[in-house]
Order: C-alpha cells, then structure tokens, then sequence
C-alpha cells in the first residue's frame, strides 16, 4: 500500500500530464497532417479552447471544495490555472507571430478595430498579474489583496466568453455552454455551503438543561 | 463471408492532378485558334487564371466547406453530406418566367456545354481557394426560361430536407438556404452554373448537383444544391442578410476597402499558403465586372 505522499504525488504528476494532453495532441495532429486545410486557424480555435476549459475547470476548483470538503482539491487550483493562462499565450503567440506574422500594422489595427479581439487581447493581459502573482511567496506577501486581485480571473474568463461568442458567425451553441457555466460558477460563490448540506460541522452536543 | 466490391472509380480511373492540368496545354495547342474565335472575350479573359492562382488540391477543397446545411464546422460538410440523395433531382422554375415548370436535372443540363472555369473563391471569413470548377453560364440556363422584362432579381433556393441536411435540424440559420443575384449579375458572362470540379461529379459537400458560382462576391453569395430559382422584380431577402444585416449585405462584393463590421477584409489567407495576401477589389474581376456597379455606392451597398 503507497503511501498518502506517493499517491498525493502520482495524482500530481496525472493531473499535470493531463494538462499536456491538449497540446499534445495539437502537435500530433500537426505533424500528421491532420489539421484540415487550414492548419493555421485550427491551431488557433484548439489553443484557445484549451484555455477556456482549462479556465473553467480551474474556476470550479473552489466551488467543489467548498461543497464536498474535498480540501486537498485546492492543491491543483494553481497549476490549472497556470497552465490555462499557458494555452492562453499559445493561443495569442499563434495569432501574433503565425497567422499575422507579426504584421504590427494589421495587428495594432485589430487589437482597436475588432471588438472580440480587443476583449480577447485585454482578457489575456488581465491574466498576466494573476500568472506573475500566483507563486506562494506571492500569496503570503500579498495576504487578503491576493484573493482580491484574483477575483479578477472571472473578468478574464467572461471577457474569453465574449470574445469567442462574437466571433462566431451563427453557431452559438459552445460559447453559450461555457458562459453558463461560468456564470453558475460565480454564483456558487454566493451560496453559503451549509445551503447544500454538505460538510457541515457537528453540531456540538448539549446536556439537556437541568431541571428546577 | 466477406464481399469484397470493387468501388465504382478505382483510383486507376482517376487523372493525376498534374496530368490533368497538364491536358490543357495539349487542347490549347489543338485547338487554340478555334477556342480564341469561338469564345466571348469576357470569358475568354476569366478562364485564364492569374499567374499566381495554383489551384488548391481536390482534398483541400472537398474538406474545407462552410454548407451549414451539414454542420457549422469546415469538415462537417464531407463528414455528413452522404446522406444527400441527389438522383432524382428537379429544379422548380417559377416567378416572371415564360416557361416556369418543374425541370428534371438532365433537362437542365441537356445542350449545355460543360466547360472548365478556374476560379478564385474569397470567403467573407477572409480565407480563400482557387477551384477548376466544371459548369456552363448561368445565363444560358436563363435565357431558356425566358424571363420576363420585369424580372429585375433572381432568388436561389437550397434544398429544405433535414432528413437529408442533418445541420437543418438546428436552427442556427433560417432554413432554406436562399440567396440572390440582380439580374445583370446574373446573366453575367463570369457567373457560372457548377456541376463538377477537377473534371469530376461534383461532390455532395460542394454543392451537388447543382451549384452557382459567382467569383467576385463572397462565397455565401453561391448558393449550392438548388431546388427552385426564381424570378422576381424586388430584391430577394438573402439568409445571411436577413440573419445579420449589419454584417452581411445583399451584394457582398469582394472589397478590400471595406470591412466586415468584425474582421478586416484588406488580407486573406489563401488555403495551403503561409503568408496572408492583399485581397483584389471584386477579387480581382474588376476588368470585367466593374461597370455593374458604376455609379453606386459600394461602402452603402456592401
């Protein structure tokens, strides 16, 4: 029987390379010539879907534990989070240096001009303070304005909704799902837990009151 | 026990690309003169691509499709586009025609001369492709019907049958598909009747059997799988416009200069190249179609 170290480290390492996963697959199905007939834009739509679940699942982290108890959960928030800020700069590198080739006019002029891709560039930046500010040192050092600060990643997850859905032509079906899902996740945080009736604290246990 | 069937082309039967271009310049140096006397010089002009439109691969063109009608994704046309039966197929003419009527595709087809028309194809998504497409004008189709002198539109209609079309079981468009042209564009020379590409059948998710092509406009303008075109004195509601007006018009001609309200339209890219290319005002047709629209405003009228 392993030890609850070596499992807690063996989930560790499964979770990480599940994260690789997205990536992985990418690059597989670029080299075998599988992205379709525009390689560029499929590179493009994968990496930033990645983001987004990643995202998403990095916001449900809290919520879960609160309701479950599952504590050990917060253990994974920060490399989730980590590396959905990761697929998020592959994501923008992709558009800036091979879609654009770093064509700085037409790139200036997109950032302005095109409403998804000025929330969509201002919802990346927005993550950059959280990626910076995201190691533990960072935590103790900034105390309560950390927890603050990083409530901004439901800002940066709703601006990626909104840039996703207003870049869609028609179809509205996926970015519709993950705004939902992202809006319920922000709620949950204002359901006090005992709501759900999970985790609650034993109540302590009272003698009954002497009689006169 | 395990019947093997031989399929119905064997990849034999079937011309190398290189080949097949390759004909061309033993038909032409056959039958140059004849060809340069017979064809209208319009025409004539279009055919011959621009030195630099290599067409794209049969692969990359049956597997890059935007035909919601079997999906939203590029690759869900040639995923899906099986289960469109189309044989028997008939065409409804109707509206300001003096010979409307329930038309059989192999009377549609009967007398025209199927000729191969290079085109380059711009998407409003600003990607883009050149196609050897397979077909004949659509004014000669026209003309058949003859149209009244009221007739100042005609409407295209795409098949409505989500038994066939799974992508019309979601409503992400108004189903069916209509488009349309102004009668001048119309029966524009450049303007073409598709029926195969690459000297083949065309296939389901392109359009099968019968598609329009029209090179200077957006792709969405092309209407595919036609069951009714229709003559009619105002201006057809178009899909997309009636979906979003403020993105996509009744003309959506291929202009550089003005903007889809979300994305720029100077550049595109070309399917299979790296770098984007500046795009050519009417893609470049302009030679040929630019009076069409002299004197009109084009930023009013995208």
């Amino acid at each position: 029987m392993p030890s609850p170290k070596t499992v807690k480290k063996a989930a560790k390492i499964a979770v990480f390379l599940a994260c690789l996963l997205p990536l992985a697959l990418l690059l597989a199905d670029l080299f075998g010539g599988r992205l379709g007939a525009d390689p560029i834009r499929a590179s493009e739509l994968r990496t930033g879907q990645a983001g987004l679940i990643l995202l998403v699942v990095t916001l449900a982290v809290t919520p879960l534990r609160r309701f479950t108890g599952w504590n050990w959960l917060g253990g994974y928030r920060r490399m989730l989070g980590l590396f959905a800020f990761s697929y998020i700069c592959l994501h923008f590198l992709v558009w800036l240096g091979v879609d654009q080739f770093f064509a700085l006019k037409y790139i200036g002029q997109d950032i302005v001009k095109r409403p998804y891709i000025t929330v969509g560039f201002a919802s990346f930046l927005l993550m950059i303070p959280l990626a910076i500010t995201s190691s533990s040192r960072m935590v103790r050092r900034l105390g309560k304005r950390w927890a603050q600060l990083h409530a901004l990643v439901y800002v940066s997850a709703l601006g990626g909704i909104i840039h996703f859905v207003w870049e869609v032509k028609a179809d509205l079906g996926e970015p519709t799902t993950y705004g939902l899902i992202v809006v319920a996740l922000l709620m949950l945080r204002f359901v006090p837990r005992e709501a759900f009736g999970f985790h609650r604290r034993p109540k302590p246990v009272r003698r009954p009151a002497a009689s006169a | 026990m395990l019947i093997r069937r031989a399929p119905d082309v064997r990849s034999s039967e079937i011309t190398p690309e290189q080949l097949y271009f390759g004909r061309r310049e033993f038909i032409a140096a056959a039958s140059a003169a004849a060809l340069d006397l017979a064809a209208p010089a319009a025409a004539r002009a279009s055919v011959r691509p621009r030195a630099d439109d290599k067409p794209n691969s049969f692969e990359d063109i049956t597997h890059y499709n935007n035909f919601y009608e079997f999906g939203t994704d590029k690759e869900d046309p040639a995923k899906h586009a099986g289960s469109l039966k189309t044989s028997p197929w008939k065409v409804e003419v109707s509206g300001l025609v003096a010979k409307p009527g329930h038309y059989d595709l192999d009377d549609l087809l009967h007398g025209q001369t199927i000729e191969e028309r290079i085109y380059r194809h711009r998407c409003v998504e600003a990607w883009s492709m050149v196609i050897p497409w397979n077909g004949f004008p659509l004014r000669s189709l026209i003309n058949r019907f003859e149209p009244r002198s009221q007739a100042k539109y005609v409407e295209f209609t795409t098949l409505l049958d989500p038994q066939q079309m799974p992508g019309q079981r979601s409503g992400v468009l108004p189903w069916p598909y209509v488009e349309g042209l102004r009668m001048d564009e119309a029966m524009h020379p450049l303007t073409l009747v598709v029926t195969g590409l690459y000297g083949r059948a065309l296939p389901n998710q392109n359009g099968a059997p019968l598609r329009i092509h029209v090179p200077w406009k957006y792709g969405f303008k092309s209407a595919k799988s036609l069951v009714r075109i229709r003559f009619v004195e105002e201006q057809p509601a178009n899909t997309w416009n009636v979906t979003a007006p403020a993105e996509y018009g009744f003309y959506a001609n291929v202009n550089p200069t003005v903007d889809h309200p979300r994305w720029s339209q100077a550049r595109e890219r070309r399917i299979g190249e790296f770098l984007r290319r500046p795009t050519l005002m009417f893609n470049g047709y302009g030679d040929q179609v630019a009076s069409l629209y002299a004197g009109m405003d084009l930023r009013r009228n995208f």
